[in-house]
C-alpha cells in the first residue's frame, strides 16, 4: 500500500491487561491500515478488544507490543478526537461550551470557537439548545452534542466508539443519517466501532471483522457503495443483503466462540 | 384555632374532591406550608402557656415574652449587633482560611495518587481528633488574640472541605477525564474544566457541613479569652445567670446559621447552575 495515502497504520499491535491473578490478552497481533479519508468500521462481538484498539489509537491506552503510526498533515489541528460510547458530555458546561471544548483546549480565541461551535450545532439541529445544560437534554441530543464536539475540534482522525449504541432505533437512524451528511462533507479519516452489521454497512467504506477474545482481525471487507449514501436505498439493495450474510457468517462463529468465555473485556 | 382548623379541613377537602390534580397539588402545597409555618408558633405558644401556669421554672427556662422583653433593649442599644458582627467576622475569616486550602489540597489529593498516598495517612490520623481537644494547644501557640479563634474555626472547616472535595474528584466519572485527555488538556485545564466543576457539588456539601462546625466552634472559641462575640455573650450570661440574654444569643446563633446556609445555597445555585436545571 502506498504510505502517502495512509492515515493510520498499526503493526503487530498487542495489548495485555495484567491483573494480580491472570493476564487477559485483549488484542493480539493486529495489523491495520486506514486510508486517508476512509470510513473504517470495526465490527466484532462484545469484549473483542474493539474499544481497546480505539483507545490505543486515541492515546488513552498504551499498547503492550507493536507500533502505531498516525499521520498528521497539519500540525495545527489535533490528531484525533473521540466520540465516546457513554454519556460523556460535561454536565457542568452549557451545550455550546461542550461543543467548543476541543477548541478551547487548543487555545482558539473565544469568538472564533463560538462561531465554529455554532456551525456544528446548526448542522446537528441543536442551535436552539446552545445555552441549556445537558441534564435538561435527552440521550439522543447528548450524543449529537458528542458528535458535534468531535467534529468542531477539526481533528485529522475521528474515532467513534459505538456512539449510537445506547440509543433507540429511531434516534439511531436519524443520527446515522446526520453523521453521514456531516461526514461526507468533511472527508475525515474515521474509525467507527459498532456491533451492528447494519450500521457498519450503512456508514463504512471498509469493515474490519474482529475475532472474539483475544481480538484479532478475522476479515476485512470492502463495502463499495457509492456516496453520498441514502440509508433507505442502501438497506434495500441486493449488495447490502449479500454483504450482511457474509459478515454474519464470520460474526456468528465468533459470537458462539465468545459464549464459551465467561468473562467479557469491554463494555 | 377554629378558623385554622376550618382552613385545614377545607384544603383537605379540596384534595379529596377535586379531580383536577393541579388544583389538589396546589391545595396540598398550601396545606404543607401552613403546617410548617404553624409548628414553631405552636411550640412558642405551649412554652408561654406553661410558663404562665408555672408548670416550668421561668428562672431556668424563661419564657418567650421574657426573652422578647430582653431582646428589644439589646437590639436598640446596638449591643447585640456588635457581638453578632464580631462573631460573624470570625466565622467568615475562619471559614475562608479553612475552605480555600481545603479545596486546593482536596483537588490535588483527588487527582494525583502520589499526593493522596503522601497526605492521606496524615489526614486519616488527625481528622478524628476533636477540634475542641486541640483548643488549648491552639491558645498556647497563637495566644489569646483573634488568630487562635479564627484558626480553631479554620481547622474544623478545613478537614470537612478537604475530605469532601477529594471524594468529589474521585467520584467524577472517568469518562470525563478521558474526554479531557483525548482533547489534550494540560494540567491546569484539567483542574479548571473537569476536576473543579465535577467536584463542586461535593465541595458544597463540605462547605455546608463546615458551616455547621464553624457555628459550633465559635461558641467554644469565644469561651476562652474573648471579650466580645455571641459565644462570649452566652458564657457571660452563664456567669451572670442571665437566662434571657443567653436565649437572645442563641436566637442570634440560629439566625446566623440560617443566613449563612441561605447564602451558601444562593452561591451554590449561581456556581452550579446545572444541578437543579
Amino acid at each position: 500500500m502506498n504510505t502517502n495515502t495512509e492515515a493510520i497504520r498499526a503493526e503487530n499491535l498487542t495489548k495485555i491487561f495484567k491483573t494480580r491473578r491472570s493476564e487477559v490478552v485483549a488484542l493480539e497481533n493486529v495489523n491495520l491500515s486506514v486510508k486517508d479519508g476512509e470510513f473504517l468500521c470495526l465490527l466484532g462481538p462484545s469484549g473483542c478488544g474493539k474499544s481497546t484498539l480505539l483507545r490505543i489509537l486515541a492515546g488513552l491506552e498504551k499498547q503492550t507490543y507493536g507500533k502505531v503510526y498516525l499521520k498528521a498533515k497539519n500540525t495545527e489541528k489535533p490528531l484525533t478526537a473521540v466520540v465516546f460510547q457513554g454519556d460523556s458530555i460535561f454536565p457542568w458546561m452549557k451545550v455550546i461550551d461542550n461543543v467548543e471544548y476541543g477548541l478551547r483546549i487548543r487555545g482558539v480565541p473565544a469568538r472564533e470557537r463560538r462561531e465554529i461551535a455554532l456551525k456544528y450545532l446548526k448542522l446537528m439541529g441543536l442551535e436552539k439548545f446552545a445555552d441549556l445544560y445537558p441534564p435538561q437534554l435527552s440521550g439522543g441530543m447528548k450524543q449529537r452534542i458528542n458528535v458535534a464536539r468531535a467534529f468542531a475540534s477539526d481533528p485529522e482522525i475521528l474515532l467513534m466508539d459505538e456512539p449510537f449504541g445506547a440509543l433507540d432505533e429511531q434516534n439511531r437512524l436519524i443520527l446515522q443519517q446526520e453523521l453521514l451528511r456531516i461526514w461526507e462533507g468533511s472527508g475525515k479519516t474515521t474509525v467507527f466501532i459498532t456491533h451492528s452489521i447494519d450500521e457498519a454497512l450503512l456508514l463504512g467504506d471498509r469493515i474490519v471483522v474482529m475475532t472474539a477474545q483475544p481480538g484479532r482481525i478475522k476479515a476485512i471487507l470492502d463495502v463499495g457503495m457509492e456516496r453520498p449514501r441514502d440509508i433507505l436505498s442502501i438497506k434495500s439493495s441486493p449488495k447490502f443483503v449479500k454483504l450482511y450474510r457474509e459478515i454474519w457468517e464470520y460474526l456468528r462463529e465468533e459470537v458462539l466462540k465468545a459464549r464459551n468465555f465467561t468473562g467479557s473485556g469491554g463494555k | 384555632m377554629n378558623a385554622v382548623e376550618q382552613k385545614l379541613n377545607r384544603s383537605i377537602k379540596i384534595e379529596e374532591i377535586s379531580g383536577d390534580s393541579d388544583k389538589s397539588q396546589k391545595g396540598s402545597a398550601l396545606f404543607l406550608k401552613i403546617l410548617s409555618f404553624l409548628s414553631p408558633l405552636f411550640l412558642l405558644l405551649i412554652w408561654e402557656v406553661l410558663a404562665k401556669l408555672n408548670a416550668i421554672d421561668v428562672r431556668l427556662f424563661s419564657s418567650p415574652s421574657r426573652i422578647f422583653a430582653a431582646l428589644l433593649p439589646l437590639i436598640s442599644s446596638g449591643e447585640l449587633l456588635y457581638h453578632t458582627l464580631i462573631s460573624a467576622g470570625r466565622i467568615l475569616l475562619g471559614f475562608i482560611a479553612g475552605a480555600v486550602p481545603g479545596v486546593i489540597l482536596g483537588l490535588s489529593m483527588g487527582l494525583f495518587p502520589p499526593v493522596r498516598a503522601l497526605l492521606m495517612p496524615l489526614v486519616a490520623v488527625t481528622f478524628p481528633i476533636p477540634k475542641l481537644a486541640i483548643m488549648p494547644l491552639i491558645l498556647i501557640i497563637f495566644g489569646l488574640g483573634e488568630t487562635s479563634k479564627i484558626f480553631t474555626i479554620a481547622i474544623g472547616v478545613f478537614y470537612l472541605v478537604l475530605i469532601n472535595t477529594m471524594a468529589g474528584v474521585l467520584n467524577i466519572d472517568p469518562i470525563y477525564m478521558d474526554v479531557a485527555r483525548s482533547f489534550g488538556a494540560n494540567r491546569i485545564q484539567f483542574y479548571t474544566t473537569v476536576a473543579l466543576p465535577g467536584a463542586l457539588p461535593m465541595i458544597f456539601a463540605g462547605l455546608k457541613l463546615g458551616m455547621g462546625t464553624a457555628l459550633l466552634l465559635i461558641v467554644a472559641a469565644e469561651l476562652s479569652a474573648a471579650r466580645a462575640g455571641v459565644g462570649w455573650m452566652i458564657w457571660r450570661a452563664y456567669d451572670m445567670f442571665d437566662i434571657e440574654k443567653m436565649f437572645c444569643a442563641l436566637i442570634v446563633l440560629a439566625f446566623l446559621g440560617y443566613i449563612f446556609s441561605y447564602f451558601l445555597d444562593f452561591i451554590e445555585k449561581v456556581v452550579i447552575p446545572w444541578k437543579n436545571s
